[in-house]
């Protein structure tokens, strides 16, 4: 059968067929040449010594340092978030999720309409650009300075609206809890309530 | 407009360049078929023109006289020899937009980010392309109290509205229901609803997705998504026969809302309130999600698929088994339905009717109505509509709200042959012809139709004896274009499909030998099952005799016939295979339960009453539920009866390559009308409808929109109510030997023999309650 197409034989090469190069071989270096070679080590022993002893100890970031988020409260403890997920619309890496809910009477969790029922940023995704923290009409997100966000899974980097959330300060109280009295949404965000009424301060 | 129309045509140049449109088109149109887009917030192409926002200021000269100022685009029709410069080449008319600009965004506030409409606003997109960045306005904005609730579902807030009346003029010409209006005058003019009377539409949705701002909104979608967030799908709408063309918008495999689509031949850009916010049953709770067998203690408890599909396939194989579709299977779920009985269980007794039904009306369906060819278009040319048995505001709102269009813009006169005049008729200005319940028939025969006029006959015609053979008749004698308007949106697919004892697929009579030749061959079979099948009442009655030992029940309520003690009973006694989305009376008593996929999380497609292929596509895609058509081909397997329909396509061209049957038709054995029982002074004649929202299983976990239905009330003449001693407000009780009803009574205009109530309301559950729901005759009491 002509049109078959004949194998071709492989092509046998041996070792002898490979020319090596003979490399030349310096001996050892002189006793003198070894001492020039420790210099740099000896004079950096005097040197200003960069290692920091972390985590023992730990050196505080620049103060605009893009750290993990924080989603922040008004004077009186209500959430400063209003679930309008400018910040997830902003983030170029998708990595905020919310979702918004209406405030009620019985459960208001910030001033005005609405709040921010479900919050999450996935730290897995997070570029720490800061876009979001622009986005935020009302000052609620934040970034603080911490930078220690490592963990032994992916869920445990899934930072929930618990985890997200500024501690209490001094005067305020833990929503869900009614507005400050005679204030409105707007007082609120111009900065006229300065903290809890006292009518509602239970740690009293 | 059609081709064969003469239509004068209108030369005009706009920023330059020369476009031909018809007479009448208005300015702003004729700038879009050049892809000049001018910013606007009051104009819509199906509300007349009224230049309220006067957003769309436009350079305007007509045989070289210019007007002085710029003027409203969406008012003005084109003229010949009119140069219009937009925006792009006209510095006044750019001046002028900015101008209206700053002025609407002078009083609306900067709430965007707790906004709904804040991502897909009109106004915001419009002030970043058309409007400047900084506001000169120092002055306090006005403020109202936000929101107000117009009705449960439509939320107001004053403060964003620009005023461009969209919704009050959807309400008035569109909807005819003009509840709500402008008020005031100046900076404090607002959107406001009648004292007393809220908005509470039928079609109040299309006002919410119509506002160019965030003014109107809607109560079950407020604060939940972001338009980013949302993964839109086009799809149908499942609730009804009229077929509207719909979006589902889904958030993490959640529906989050649904939208009116697009369609210009069916829904226009409209959809009922039922079809916009009845969704929640696909994400219910209680949703059916594993397969369950019930065991030897005759408890129903979780199985493998494999078990639950071997039980089912025994179950089915050991009896003479009949098979209940229900109204509500896509086209494709019914013919498996329909191939499965003949096939795997070698019978002709399939019936999707789950209602009121009877042999009369199968017939009926055969002759006249499989592969009817009446659409929404000849309602839009008819000299004339006769509605009989059939309340398009209730049972098909599309339906009313084209017959509505033409009553507003030619006067269409409508009648309708009726026992109680309704709202949607009053809406029409339609001729009442007034009979007593059952006596339709005898109202027909007088009636004058051409062959321009159409009948639509709703599903309720087989109540009366006689009644459709009255139509068939009329329809025949004056060549006037029939259709039959179903409530549910499967029943015409289903009957398209074969899915009812005396037709296979196609609209092929079983009677007929080659048609059923025809079918064998396709399905690859020897022979198919030649007699005609049992309608939805012979095959209770078979189970309940004992000559069938199993069925097949798809999504069926056996409250919706007025057998349902013998329904019941029949589920009790049968080996039950139920394919269920979620647990109903059919499930509490099946055998074996196989769970199967609602509608947005499966593709297919529904006929709508027109015959029309209403496709969609899945829009939840993570689900693990199958639809029934695969199940179906599971069990015909697991029986080694195949009917190899695995897939929704493999069904949609199983049913392509067969084909229409162009052989003869049934023909209809006519039935007369039985005589109108008399009734003494105690009685009346009980008549009945379904309301658009009421306790429908797919309304359920709907609080909102429930708390925009109808009242509950029970109606009787003015006569009547004199010889009972009742006005309106009293307390009427209605009874029959099954049970009765207590309703608040409405003197209005009825039958003076007839008492009328709804038939699935709160508390007037007809059906159950009473038994009956239309032509008996009741007792009637003041209580």
């Amino acid at each position: 059968m002509s049109d078959q197409i004949e194998p071709i034989a492989p092509r046998e090469i041996s070792v002898h067929d490979v020319e090596f190069e003979q490399v030349v071989q310096n001996g050892p270096k002189g006793f003198f040449d070894q001492l020039q070679g420790f210099w740099v080590t000896f004079i950096t022993m005097f040197k200003k010594v960069n290692t920091v002893q972390y985590p023992e100890e730990k050196e505080p970031t620049a103060e605009r340092f893009h750290g993990r988020h924080q989603l922040n409260r008004h004077e009186d403890g209500l959430e400063k978030c209003i679930g309008c997920e400018l910040c997830a619309w902003a983030c170029p890496a998708d990595a905020i999720l919310v979702e918004g809910a209406d405030n009620t009477e019985d459960n208001r969790m910030s001033p005005g309409e609405r709040y921010g029922k479900v919050y999450q940023i996935n730290y897995l995704r997070c570029v720490f650009c800061g876009l979001c923290i622009e986005a935020c009409p009302t000052r609620a997100l934040t970034m603080t300075n911490e930078y220690e966000l490592a963990d032994d899974s992916r869920s445990k980097l899934i930072f929930e609206k618990a985890d997200l959330l500024a501690p209490l300060r001094q005067g305020m109280l833990m929503p869900p809890h009614p507005m400050y009295p005679d204030m409105e949404d707007v007082n609120y965000y111009r900065g006229d309530v300065k903290g809890s009424h006292p009518s509602q301060d239970v740690q009293k | 407009m059609t081709t064969t129309e003469m239509v004068d045509m209108i030369s005009l140049v706009i920023d330059g360049f020369e476009v031909s449109v018809p007479k009448g088109t208005l300015v702003i149109r004729a700038a879009e078929k050049l892809g000049i887009q001018i910013p606007r917030f009051c104009d819509h192409p199906l509300l007349d023109p009224v230049g309220a926002c006067r957003q769309c200021l436009v350079d305007i000269e007509i045989n070289g006289r210019a007007f002085p100022k710029p003027q409203a685009s969406c008012t003005i029709p084109v003229e010949p020899g009119m140069i219009v410069k937009t925006q792009l080449t006209s510095s006044v008319a750019e001046k002028a937009q900015r101008g209206v600009m700053e002025l609407l965004l002078m009083n609306h506030p900067l709430d965007c980010p707790v906004c709904d409409k804040g991502g897909e606003c009109p106004l915001q997109n419009q002030a970043m392309s058309n409007g400047q960045g900084e506001s000169r306005f120092e002055g306090a904005k006005r403020t109202f109290q936000k929101p107000i609730n117009i009705s449960s579902q439509v939320l107001l807030d004053r403060e964003r509205c620009v005023l461009c009346a969209r919704c009050t003029r959807f309400s008035e010409q569109i909807a005819s229901d003009p509840f709500i209006t402008l008020n005031e005058r100046g900076a404090l003019q607002q959107v406001g609803i009648y004292e007393k009377q809220p908005f509470e539409s039928y079609f109040s949705g299309n006002a919410v997705q119509i506002c160019p701002v965030g003014a109107l909104t809607g109560a079950s979608y407020r604060f939940r998504a972001r338009p980013f967030d949302l993964v839109s799908t086009p799809s149908a709408c499942e609730h009804c026969a009229s077929g509207c063309d719909m979006r589902t918008d889904v958030r993490r495999g959640k529906t989050l809302r649904r939208l009116a689509g697009d369609d210009a031949l069916v829904n226009e850009e409209w959809n009922c309130d039922k079809g916009r916010w009845a969704f929640k049953y696909v994400t219910a709770t209680d949703r059916l999600t594993t397969p369950m067998i019930r065991n030897s203690d005759g408890v129903l408890v979780q199985a493998s698929w494999p078990e639950a599909l071997a039980a089912a396939a025994a179950g089915l194989s050991g009896h003479k088994s009949a098979v209940l579709v229900g109204g509500r299977a896509t086209y494709e779920d019914a013919y498996g339905y329909s191939k499965f009985a003949r096939i795997a269980l070698a019978t002709n007794d399939i019936d999707f009717r789950a209602r009121l039904s009877s042999d009369e009306e199968r017939e009926f369906l055969a002759a006249h109505i499989v592969g009817s060819t009446t659409t929404y278009r000849d309602i839009d040319t008819a000299d004339r509509v006769l509605l009989v048995a059939f309340e398009p505001e209730e049972e098909s709102p599309i339906v009313f709200l084209r017959l509505n269009k033409q009553f507003r813009k030619r006067a269409l006169k409508v009648t309708t042959i009726a026992t109680k005049l309704s709202i949607g008729v009053e809406k029409l200005n339609g001729e009442f012809i007034k009979v007593a319940p059952g006596a339709e028939a005898s109202a027909l025969s007088s009636q004058a139709l051409t062959n321009k006029s159409v009948i639509l006959v709703g599903e309720r015609a087989s109540e009366s004896a006689g009644l459709l053979s009255a139509v068939a008749a009329l329809a025949q004698t004056s060549g006037a274009k029939l259709a039959w308007i179903p409530r549910r949106a499967g029943e015409r697919g289903a009957l398209e499909a074969g899915a009812i004892g005396n037709l296979l697929p196609g609209g092929r009579p079983v009677s007929d030998a080659s048609a059923r030749v025809d079918i064998a061959t396709a399905w690859n079979t020897d022979s198919l099952p030649s007699d005609i099948g049992k309608n939805t009442n012979e095959i209770i009655n078979a189970v309940n005799s004992g000559s069938i030992g199993a069925l097949l029940i798809g999504g069926v309520d056996p409250l919706d016939n007025e057998m349902s003690a013998q329904t019941l009973a029949a589920l009790e006694k049968a080996f039950v295979v139920s394919l269920e989305i979620a647990p109903s009376m059919v499930t509490e008593r099946a055998d074996v339960i196989l769970p199967v996929a609602a509608v947005t999380e499966k593709s297919g497609s529904f006929l709508n009453w027109e015959g029309r292929p209403r496709a969609f596509d899945s829009a939840v895609t993570e689900t693990h539920n199958r639809s029934d058509l695969r199940i179906l081909s599971m069990v015909a397997d697991q029986m080694n009866r195949t009917i190899s329909l695995g897939t929704v396509t493999a069904a949609a061209k199983e049913i392509a390559s067969l084909g229409r049957w162009d052989g003869a038709k049934v023909s209809i054995t006519k039935v007369s009308a039985p005589s109108v029982p008399s009734i003494s002074a105690d009685e009346a004649i009980i008549t009945s409808w379904r309301r658009l929202l009421d306790l429908g299983t797919l309304q359920k976990g709907e609080d909102n929109l429930a708390a925009t239905s109808r009242r509950t009330v029970a109606v009787i003449s003015p006569k009547r109510a004199q010889v009972l001693g009742v006005s309106d407000g009293d307390t009427l009780r209605i009874s029959t030997q099954y049970g009765s009803v207590t309703l608040p009574a409405l003197v209005e205009d009825i039958h003076d023999d007839a008492v009328w109530a709804p038939r699935n309301s709160r508390g007037s559950q007809l059906l159950s309650q009473l038994g009956i729901a239309h032509g008996a005759v009741v007792k009637v009491a003041k209580v």
